[in-house]
């Protein structure tokens, strides 16, 4: 079936594609043959004067080039190869004797909007869902079709890159005023006004665009020194941003440079050669896999395919314990699922504050006008509070935050058993407390869950579904669903202490425990983990999470798994000194008016012990690096993750784990298992039994295995 | 045994109200929009109900917003709604949310609807302010005005005293009197003591402040968040005085005739904000969707006598009315509520209603009845309570269903005097 269709109508070919089978277009090499075809046959047509280029698929113009091909690119020079061929493609739209409007509505991302920016005008609706941008980096690689030439040329430097290098999409007020594109409409018109574009521009010639850049622009984007200025700030913010571990923005740097200084020409051959270095990278790869595994866990209902059967979509739920934790769910649900949320607590002024809290997501939104006032008010109005049963009977999902105790937990999913509807699910946010201890005393415990929500709620991006022996798939699929409709990615876990998430952190938290009352310096054990990769250390993170609460967690690990995962006194000292971390201002590091400070190294003498500025930093990096993945090894042999796919994806989205290595399991395979299982060895010599390989890690060193089957 | 009842049967389901505040304390940020839209979510919330089941909303509103003229469409507009629930706000003054009532009432007797939310809304915190004509006038040719130099021309013309603003007054357009002088004449024309007044007021805030401690008026109020971290929690009428006595009644000084007048602050009602819902449905309706209605409504009317005579005397020509269209007489009321505007106007009404002079007026062979106050206001009434002019008649409504069963009583009735000489009263029953 073709990809294209085409509609000749007084002078102007309006060609519409339409991948068949697809929910959204993407660029493949076939799509590609077969537009050139196509252009060759309108060109030769004598009845065509112009050409518009439109959409069939809803809210989407086109999504980018089909990403699965590049995971078949084998070498640097295939990958170039590829990108010289979609570089002419543009080339001949950009050269089109005929003139081509793209007509966009939608998103209009990577190799769409390279391809929209070859054409004569461009043509967008005004609509939320249009957006337009150029997300390569995110995948490791740089725009390589003709995007890091003509982006710059289009809007200037400053603009592009802003745009290239954060791989953001822009909305279409917002490119419009860019100069990405030229018009503006509503959905509506966009063919019609597309159409008369096109017949005047085959009538009156090219169009000139006015410069919209102002002064600051013209010696910023204009002149040889501006230009060099702008390239020098934008390295700089690179090179703070990605901590070098991220190769793509710099190259992207370099070939704006190249285009701009020595012409499209240069700029073209540095894009496609630099592309194909990019594409074969293991950073692209494992970005690249992180892309497909979301993707994938999009459409991840946690059960068999059909095994759940129809469910009706939750369309309210409740939320019991109106604390930070029932707030942050509450807010995020009304935000981004949209659903009726009724919030209950033991009492009213608990109650108030919680909606208050909740509130303050949307009114977060509302102040950075991610939602126009008249949209905060009807999602302000989702959310009700109370401290009775009422509106609890409709809900299909009810999701209690109480405190982490094991009989109240029992006592409110027993009292919710009576409240909600027959059909309900009932789901428990707990980081600690197995679900089926939860469950044991429910009159139904097929509908009872755990759902592990990670705090702050409106800003974590990853979910934990855990399901006990009994929970039904009906359960389990309208947990992850809606966890998903909360914007949340969402991984289904085993009923193991800790979990995935928790159950990794723990031996990393303690092992940075260990090495401080080793007297290692904080501010050297964060620094090493964030030039790892991370987005914050590890003292850094027991502060953000609060003392107390980590204290409490790993004793609960430490007495479910013994000694491998005994935690130092370190944290316990500390909380023993009334410091619970950032959340009384009171931690390792100290605090003022709202802000970090440096390390507090009074708490050095708390523990007993002195501070010791000298350490083997590359030392460090593999206690604390290797400690998580043995965990990660351990707890994927116990069963608790479905594959590695959902344990690499929880790592990176629930604890920062550097995307670019791909995750734990993935940076066992790229290490090799026999080299990690050596380094457990040499660590365990040195710092005994708590590094003992992973049976599983030993047995796959032995066999030569990995987890994931594709080299 | 219905005489000119006719139709299919109006249940009331449900009702339930913001709490009711004097204006200028804690609803004082919350404009009417918000009261009614607290009042209305609350309601389908305890109510369980499925807001797409709901035909329209019906609401009263005295004093609209200039920014929310028709403020039940905004509360159709709820995200607990489907977006395509008509609604439109009325004004018959203080029976405002009474005439919301009666108007679903009769759409759904015609069959027109099955699930009505009606009632009413007040803010008086939140009342337009505004400017003088002539000012205004200035302001709207400015507009139009094509030059500078004659937009500033026009501005030469306005005085200071323009600039006062204007603050709309509870007075007869008509008689230029305002309620008070209103009540004050009624005092006088009708012989009612000062004693007779404080007397009222005295038994509206006891009986109120007991329906609070008990929790039958609470039970009626959906709790407001407020205050800055959302934990100023309001759960009950801020008028109502548990303390007041006789002879701290007796010490006010009477405001509209300081030297022989005799209606104080403290026997009438206050300036409240506040909001109140009632949930209504055809009887059919209201059983297959599992609801035990709470009464049905019987019966109603309104009527209005000339402002320049007793501006608050309709009542008295609207409760008989209502009672013979309900084709009972007032022996067989089990309850009633009158809305107390002011203790003169009620002891004017209930005087009226036991009088064979007033009967005779009415062509009625004898008196309408005589109040027996055991049955009468037993939760207190609008001078303790408050009463947010166009939520009134949805706030006692939902009190007297709710009282009529607790008591198990067979017909209830409303009265409920409005501004414009305008009187309605309702007749409910149970069972």
């Amino acid at each position: 079936m073709p990809a294209f269709h085409v509609d000749i109508e007084a002078g102007v070919a309006v060609v519409t594609l339409d991948v068949p089978g697809a929910p959204v277009n993407t660029l493949s090499t076939a799509v590609a043959l077969e537009f050139d075809g196509l252009l060759t046959r309108l060109e030769n047509d004598a009845a065509v004067n112009a050409l518009v280029l439109i959409s069939g698929k809803p809210d989407n113009f086109i999504a980018g080039a089909d990403i699965e091909e590049f995971t078949h690119l084998r070498t640097a020079e295939e990958a170039t190869s590829l990108s010289r061929r979609a570089q002419e493609l543009m080339n001949r739209v950009a050269a089109s004797r005929k003139p081509i409007v793209a007509a966009i509505h939608g998103s209009c991302l990577g190799g769409g909007l390279e391809l929209a920016l070859a054409c004569q005008w461009r043509v967008a609706t005004d609509h939320p869902k249009t957006q337009l941008g150029l997300p390569e980096v995110q995948l490791g690689i740089i725009p390589g079709a003709g995007g890091c030439n003509r982006l710059p040329r289009l809007i200037g430097a400053r603009a592009a890159l802003d745009m290239i290098l954060a791989g953001k999409a822009e909305r279409a007020v917002k490119a419009r005023k860019l100069g990405i594109t030229d018009e503006l409409v509503h959905p509506a018109i966009l063919l019609e006004v597309a159409r008369r574009a096109a017949a005047r521009l085959a009538q009156d010639g090219p169009s000139v665009r006015a410069s919209t850049r102002g002064i600051a622009g013209i010696l910023l984007d204009g002149t040889a020194p501006g230009r060099a200025l702008v390239y020098h700030l934008a390295r700089k913010q690179v090179r703070s941003k990605t901590g070098g571990h991220y190769p793509a923005p710099l190259a992207a740097l370099d070939t704006v440079r190249v285009s701009l200084s020595r012409g499209m020409e240069a700029g073209l051959a540095c894009e496609a050669l630099r592309f194909g270095e990019l594409a074969v990278t293991e950073v692209s790869r494992n970005l690249v896999g992180i892309f497909f595994a979301t993707t994938a866990l999009k459409k991840d209902d946690g059960v068999p395919a059909g095994a759940a059967g129809t469910l009706a979509p939750v369309t309210r739920i409740g939320v019991v314990g109106a604390g930070f934790m029932g707030a942050g769910i509450a807010g995020t649900a009304a935000l981004n699922a949209q659903v009726e949320v009724r919030m209950r607590d033991a009492d009213l002024p608990r109650v108030g504050k919680g909606l208050r809290t909740a509130t303050a997501i949307l009114d977060e939104r509302l102040k950075r006008k991610r939602l126009t006032r008249p949209e905060h008010q009807r999602l302000a109005a989702l959310i009700s509070g109370t401290a009775d049963d009422s509106g609890f009977r409709t809900a299909g999902l009810v999701i209690e935050a109480v405190f982490e105790d094991l009989e109240v937990k029992r006592g409110v999913v027993g009292a919710l058993e009576h409240a909600v509807a027959p059909d309900a699910v009932i789901a428990s946010n707990t980081s600690t407390i197995p679900i089926a201890d939860i469950a044991a005393r429910a009159q139904r415990p097929d509908r009872v869950l755990g759902m592990h929500f990670f705090s702050p709620v409106e800003k974590m991006p990853l979910l934990e579904i855990i399901p006990h022996q009994g929970t039904s798939a009906r359960a389990i699929a309208t947990a992850v669903r809606f966890g998903r409709r909360m914007g949340k990615t969402v991984i289904v876990v085993g009923d193991l202490p800790g979990f995935w998430v928790n159950r990794i952190l723990t031996p990393y938290l303690n092992e940075a425990g260990i090495l401080l009352m080793e007297g290692a310096p904080m501010e050297a054990i964060d620094r090493v983990m964030t030039r790892f990769g991370f987005p914050v250390g590890p003292v850094t993170l027991l502060d953000e999470v609060g003392l107390d609460v980590a204290g409490k967690a790993a004793g609960v690990m430490h007495g479910a798994f013994g000694a491998r995962l005994a935690p130092s006194d370190f944290v316990r000292a500390m909380t023993e000194d009334g410091r619970l971390g950032r959340k009384n201002g009171r931690g390792f590091y100290r605090y003022g008016s709202g802000k970090r400070l440096g390390p507090d190294d009074s708490v050095y003498a708390l523990a007993g012990v002195t501070k010791q500025p000298n350490i083997d930093e590359r030392w460090v990096e593999r206690r604390l690096v290797y400690s998580m993945l043995n965990e990660a090894a351990l707890a994927a042999a116990d069963g608790v993750i479905r594959s590695p796919r959902d344990g690499d994806i929880g790592a990176i989205f629930g604890i920062g784990f550097p995307p670019f290595r791909g995750g734990p399991l993935r940076m066992i395979d790229s290490v090799g298992a026999a080299q990690v299982v050596r380094t457990l060895r040499e660590l365990g010599d040195a710092h005994g039994g708590r590094f003992d390989p992973a049976p599983s890690l030993v047995e796959m060193a032995g066999r030569g295995g990995r987890y994931y089957p594709d080299a | 045994m219905s005489f000119l009842v006719t139709g299919r049967r109006v249940a009331i389901v449900a009702g339930l109200r913001t709490p009711f505040a004097r204006s200028g304390t804690v609803l004082r940020d919350a404009a009417g929009v918000v009261l009614a839209r607290h009042a209305a979510r609350e309601l389908l919330c305890r109510a369980e109900l499925d807001g797409a089941l709901v035909d329209e909303v019906i609401l009263g509103q005295v004093v609209p917003s200039v920014l929310t003229p028709n403020v039940a469409r905004e509360v159709s507009l709820l995200p607990q709604f489907p977006r395509t629930i008509p609604a439109y706000t009325l004004n018959r003054a203080c029976a405002s949310a009474a005439q919301a009532l009666t108007n679903a009432a009769d759409q759904i007797r015609l069959g027109h609807a099955d699930v009505i939310l009606a009632g009413g809304v007040e803010s008086l915190s939140d009342i337009p302010v505004l400017h003088s004509r002539r000012f205004s006038r200035t302001l709207v040719d400015a507009s139009k005005a094509k030059t500078l130099g004659r937009r500033l021309s026009l501005f030469a013309h306005v005085r200071l005293r323009d600039l006062v603003p204007v603050t709309p007054a509870i007075a007869e357009p008509s008689t230029g009197e305002s309620m008070g002088q209103s009540a004050e004449k009624m005092a006088k024309e009708n012989g009612i003591s000062r004693d007779a007044q404080d007397g009222l007021a005295l038994l509206s805030h006891e009986r109120a402040a007991a329906a609070t401690t008990d929790g039958r008026l609470t039970a009626e109020i959906a709790p407001w968040f407020g205050g800055k971290g959302g934990d100023e929690v309001v759960t009950s009428d801020n008028g109502i005085r548990s303390d007041t006595s006789l002879e701290q009644l007796a010490r006010l000084r009477p405001v509209f005739d300081r030297t022989y007048g005799t209606v104080t602050a403290g026997n009438s009602s206050p300036l409240t904000d506040g909001a109140a819902m009632v949930l209504l449905m055809s009887e059919d309706r209201a059983r297959s969707l599992g609801y035990e209605p709470l009464a049905f409504l019987r019966s109603y009317a309104v009527a209005a006598v000339d402002p320049g005579w007793q501006l608050l005397m309709g009542p008295a020509y609207a409760v008989p009315k209502a009672l013979e269209r309900a084709g009972i007489s007032w022996g067989e009321l089990g309850l009633v509520e009158i809305h107390e505007a002011f203790a003169a106007q009620v002891l004017s009404n209930v005087q009226a209603w036991g009088s064979a002079r007033w009967a005779e007026r009415l062509g009625l062979p004898g008196p309408v009845g005589e109040v027996d106050w055991e049955r009468t206001n037993v939760t207190g009434g609008s001078i303790a309570i408050g009463h947010p002019f166009g939520a009134t008649g949805a706030r006692i409504v939902t009190t007297l269903a709710n009282e009529m069963r607790r008591r198990d009583v067979q017909f209830g009735l409303v009265s409920i005097c409005a501004q414009g000489g305008m009187g309605s009263a309702l007749v409910l029953e149970r069972t």
